[in-house]
């Protein structure tokens, strides 16, 4: 007994470590978190998997062990104890029990005795008379069931642990055993030799399996400490379609797929469609809905150079989950798909107590990695978003996934294109346009207001110096200037002063880009310059975007893909059943009281020795001796109903 | 007791049924058969068991606790009352008068909250000033929060359906409507014990429980604006959490009675107050009823959520947080009833160990939530 409560306890306390450390993530997600030597310490220790580490299932082989050998040492006495009606107590044995009464009757002991019975009858006793010399033993019982309470409970504890234990990992262990290995490459299935592949006929294993539309599979992968295991099926599962539908708030609806079951052996195939809380069970293997991804959709991309050169880029195809070698500006990048989403319902406003749910269309993710193997991440909305009024394409880049995207708003133009920005940015970019864009400003600025030579000098050099500088490096490159070159205190009203300029240059340059592409001009109204101001902010921008090309989705031809858990659990229905018994044995334990009457009937002295007993001294019992006492007393009045 | 007492053989149980009795039981039906009516196209096999399984419940208990009778009435006519209301269009929330100000589902809620501090305060004066008129006072008040809460909750059912047809659910689906549904059992449960053993003392023990419920409620309505309706994710929409989360709520709101009694317990033993709560043999006991209906229960609603589970998971147990939690306190409390019931014991200690067993709990139903990740995490903070 105190042997099982000890492993109880360290149980429980294991239980509560298991749900503080996240448990089955990656292995070097865990090195990251506690450094290599604590890692090493925990592994040993399993706390990676708490719920599967050897130990853990010991302790709970010996819990069942203690609880059968508890039961079989019990229960034949239990069942004894219920079968009995006691009905050899003796007369001072009952006088011992703390509740009895002793009457006086003044009515024929036949009568009496008639009485009893009847009364016991109707109060659900079952009773057994023992006739002595001179006296008459009434040994009655009720609510024998309570216990099975006991012996239903421990029994359903052990049914219910075992059944855990069949669809616990011990078959996969017992393999692992006789020589089955982990596999830890990233490898395709195909490949994964033999020894770390399980035989259809396994009897119980839980895993996943990702299928894109339009494909098949006929394994799973089961996770294993820091690999996998392949565990073959008896069949084949192929996905038709897979259906994702959303709330008008963008929160997902429902997932579904259609399967086909095509059995390996019969040939026959079984068409379902599967949900969230509607699996499907093939012969003795259910298959859940667990998750989606993509399934390798085809992307066509146009890219837009972002270097000094502006090299015009030929498009681009790719599928998600590719991994595409590329050239930009004379260096070699790995461009690598990750993920497209066709639909991202965003929340547009601002006021937080105003919500204004609308669906922004598709966005793509990819990762640009270097030769040196280090990548920044994107995610590109495929279609123009209003903000503040305007229309912009927004890139999102990011160094780590645990940062959040920074978005580069990249301005359209008033035929909703990127061809005014890009316009724009080249003739900024281009030094040999720079003394025509100059002349232009000083033509323009000194129509109206007189200026001498030397302050015309003057303008037009620092003009020219803000346009160099910008072109170099941005707002920082102009901030950084500033800094080398005035005063202190004058920096702040300067800076003012620069970026007042910087706006007239650039509308200049707008100008004159769409004077060259036989643009018709637009003038310098709000819009015009709001324009010219968004596209100065983004080309500063650009330079902390760390990619030399932004990648733009003109199409796409989406494949999806559903994530299936697949599981054979034969311990199910025994768990099932030994929850049915615990239930039982609860309501058995807790609702039926068991009590104990004895009502001895002495002829010569006219007198009835009443005692009661329960196995639960409880308020209930009190009250139900008070209730018998005068019931009893009742039968003992001449006049009584019962004859 | 004196033996000459008279003792009368009662009559059968259906014979001592009264004619409200009977009114009761058939309005039950007809309301159940009608919701088949109207809705039964739109409910699978298992919701229409659901349906006629708890209107025979709601019937048996009203059957058994008469008080139940005027509770459901009355919920039930002024849940009405608010639909007839609203018209059908969810803006009349704020612009009908008895909407706005009495019987939305958001105004009943804060009458619920409102009436369950009133009645804490009542029960307190009732044992500080051993006033019986105001026990009793705190205790109707308890009634009226409930009402409230019920029509809350039925009206919030509603409401969901005006949001959209398919946002339309059962309000217990995140931490905001299970604080109510919490609420209303613990009420219940309490209101139960101290009709059945005349002890509405404890009602000073076991409010300031649901005060601090309620509190949290407020600020969760207020600083994270949690009362929004909001639809449900895949994994929650079965009937499963119909039955599931009502009977963890029984085993949660009947744990925390406990550890009320436990605590008035302690109290008596310590000579504080002893004169004005029930004695020392009725808290034990109450206390071991309370904790054994709460286990009954919460087995209940941990096998159910394993069945649930294996549907929706692919899983009957995973090892989730929240599995682990409530194997944890289920194992606490089956060792509780162990020692006492086996092993025999009594005393403080019992009291003492239902206390702790109140914050196991606590933490299984708040504290995974807010400090742990995993499946369950409907309600984070």
């Amino acid at each position: 007994m105190r042997f099982a409560v000890s492993l109880l306890t360290i149980l429980a306390i294991a239980s509560i470590v298991g749900t503080v450390l996240k448990q089955n993530e990656p292995y070097p997600n865990y090195v990251a978190q506690f450094g290599q030597f604590w890692f090493g310490f925990f592994e040993m220790l399993g706390l990676y998997d708490v719920y599967h580490a050897a130990w853990f299932i010991v302790i709970l082989t010996f819990l069942i062990l203690s609880t059968s050998l508890c039961i079989y040492r019990n229960v034949p006495g239990m069942l004894r104890e219920m079968r009995s009606f006691r009905e050899h107590a003796t007369e001072s044995s009952l006088q011992h029990i703390s509740h009895n009464h002793l009457y006086t009757f003044s009515i024929d002991h036949q009568v009496l005795l008639k009485r009893l019975q009847v009364h016991l009858t109707q109060k659900k006793y079952r009773f057994k008379l023992h006739v002595s010399e001179n006296k008459i033993l009434l040994a009655a019982k009720s609510g024998s069931a309570h216990r099975w309470g006991y012996i239903l409970t421990h029994i359903a504890i052990v049914i219910i642990c075992l059944g855990g234990l069949i669809d616990g990992n011990i078959p996969l262990k017992l393999q692992q055993l006789i020589g089955k290995k982990i596999e830890t490459r990233g490898i395709p299935q195909s490949q994964v030799p033999p020894e770390s592949r399980l035989a259809a006929n396994n009897v119980s294993f839980r895993g996943n399996v990702t299928i894109p539309e339009g494909s098949s599979a006929d394994v799973v992968f089961l996770n294993v400490g820091e690999g996998y295991m392949v565990q073959e099926l008896p069949f084949t599962v192929t996905l038709k379609k897979f259906y994702i539908e959303h709330y008008s708030t963008g929160q997902p609806k429902s997932f579904a797929s259609d399967l086909i079951v095509t059995d390996k052996l019969s040939g026959s195939a079984t068409e379902q469609t599967i949900k969230v809380n509607h699996p499907l069970i093939y012969k003795d293997v259910a298959i859940y809905q667990a998750s989606f991804g993509d399934g390798g959709t085809l992307l066509d991309l146009k890219i837009l150079d972002l270097t000094n050169t502006h090299k015009k880029q030929p498009s681009l195809q790719g599928r998600i989950h590719q991994t595409l070698p590329v050239k930009f500006d004379n260096t070699d990048y790995t461009l690598e798909l990750t993920d497209f989403r066709p639909l991202n319902v965003e929340n547009l406003t601002n006021n937080p107590d105003e919500k204004k749910f609308r669906n922004v269309g598709p966005t793509f993710q990819y990762k640009l990695r270097n030769a040196q193997g280090s990548a920044k991440e994107f995610n590109n909305y495929m279609l123009p978003l209003e903000l503040d009024g305007a229309w912009y394409l927004l890139s999102g880049v990011r160094d780590s996934p645990n940062e959040s995207f920074r978005y580069l708003r990249l301005p359209l133009d008033e035929e909703k294109t990127l061809n005014g920005y890009t316009m724009l940015r080249r003739m900024l970019f281009d030094q040999r346009i720079h003394p025509e864009i100059i002349r232009r400003f000083m033509q323009n600025s000194t129509k109206n207001n007189k200026l001498d030579e030397t302050m015309r000098t003057k303008l037009a050099q620092s003009a020219a110096q803000i346009l160099h500088t910008f072109s170099k490096g941005g707002y920082d490159a102009i901030a950084d200037f500033l800094r080398d070159s005035v005063p202190e205190e004058e920096q702040e009203k300067a800076a003012v002063v620069y970026l007042k300029l910087l706006e007239v240059i650039g509308l200049e340059t707008y100008q004159l880009a769409r004077q060259r592409m036989n643009l018709k001009p637009i003038g310098s109204n709000e819009s015009a310059i709001r324009f010219v101001r968004d596209s100065l902010n983004t080309i500063s921008d650009s330079f902390l975007y760390g990619s030399p090309v932004y990648l733009q989705l003109t199409g796409f031809d989406e494949v999806k893909a559903t994530g299936l858990q697949l599981t054979r659990s034969p311990g199910k229905n025994l768990v099932y059943l030994g929850s049915l018994l615990l239930v039982l044995g609860i309501f058995a334990m807790f609702y039926i009281h068991e009590r104990r009457l004895w009502l001895l009937i002495k002829p010569a002295e006219n007198k009835l020795l009443l005692a009661m007993s329960s196995n639960r001294k409880t308020l209930d019992f009190e009250k139900d001796f008070g209730q018998k006492k005068i019931a009893i007393s009742n039968l003992l009045e001449s006049k009584n109903g019962i004859n | 007791m004196e033996l000459t007492e008279k003792y009368n053989e009662p009559a059968p149980y259906i014979k001592r049924l009264s004619w409200f009795d009977w009114i009761y039981g058939l309005l039950v039906l007809g309301g159940v058969i009608t919701a088949l009516k109207l809705y039964g196209q739109y409910m699978d096999t298992y919701e229409k068991g659901i349906l006629i399984f708890s209107g025979c419940g709601l019937v048996a208990l009203g059957w058994h606790w008469k008080s139940i009778r005027v509770l459901t009435i009355a919920f039930t006519v002024i849940s009405l009352f608010s639909i007839y209301l609203y018209q059908g269009e969810i803006l009349n929330a704020d612009k009908n008068y008895f909407l706005k100000y009495l019987i939305s589902s958001q105004s009943a809620i804060m009458w619920m909250s409102t009436l369950f501090f009133m009645a804490t305060g009542g029960s307190w004066l009732g044992i500080l000033i051993r006033s019986d008129f105001s026990a009793r006072v705190a205790q109707h008040l308890t009634w009226c929060a409930v009402t409230a809460g019920f029509t809350g909750m039925m009206v919030r059912w509603y409401e969901s359906y005006l949001m959209g047809v398919d946002v339309g659910h059962i309000p217990i689906s995140n931490l905001y409507e299970v604080f109510i549904l919490f609420c209303i059992i613990t009420a219940l449960l309490y209101l139960y014990y101290q009709t059945r053993y005349a002890t509405q003392q404890i009602g000073a023990f076991v409010l300031p429980v649901i005060s601090a419920a309620v509190g949290f409620l407020l600020w969760y309505t207020f600083d994270r604006q949690a009362h929004e309706i909001q639809p449900l994710i895949p994994a929650l929409q079965s009937y499963w959490m119909k039955i599931h989360v009502p009977a963890n709520f029984i085993g949660y709101g009947a744990f925390s009675l406990a550890a009320a009694i436990a605590i008035a317990y302690l109290f008596s033993k310590k000579g504080i107050l002893t004169s004005r709560i029930p004695s020392i043999e009725i808290l034990d006991d109450l206390m071991y009823k309370t904790i054994a209906i709460g286990f009954t229960f919460f087995t209940i609603a941990t096998i159910l959520g394993a069945m649930w589970a294996a549907e929706a998971w692919g899983s009957y147990w995973s090892w989730d947080p929240k599995e682990t939690w409530a194997l944890i306190v289920w194992l606490n409390y089956a060792a509780w009833l162990h020692m006492r019931l086996v092993k025999g014991l009594r005393g403080p200690i019992l009291a003492w160990w239902a206390l702790v067993g109140f914050f196991v709990t606590l933490f299984a139903f708040l504290g995974v939530n807010m400090f742990l990740s995993g499946l369950h995490s409907y309600g984070t903070l």
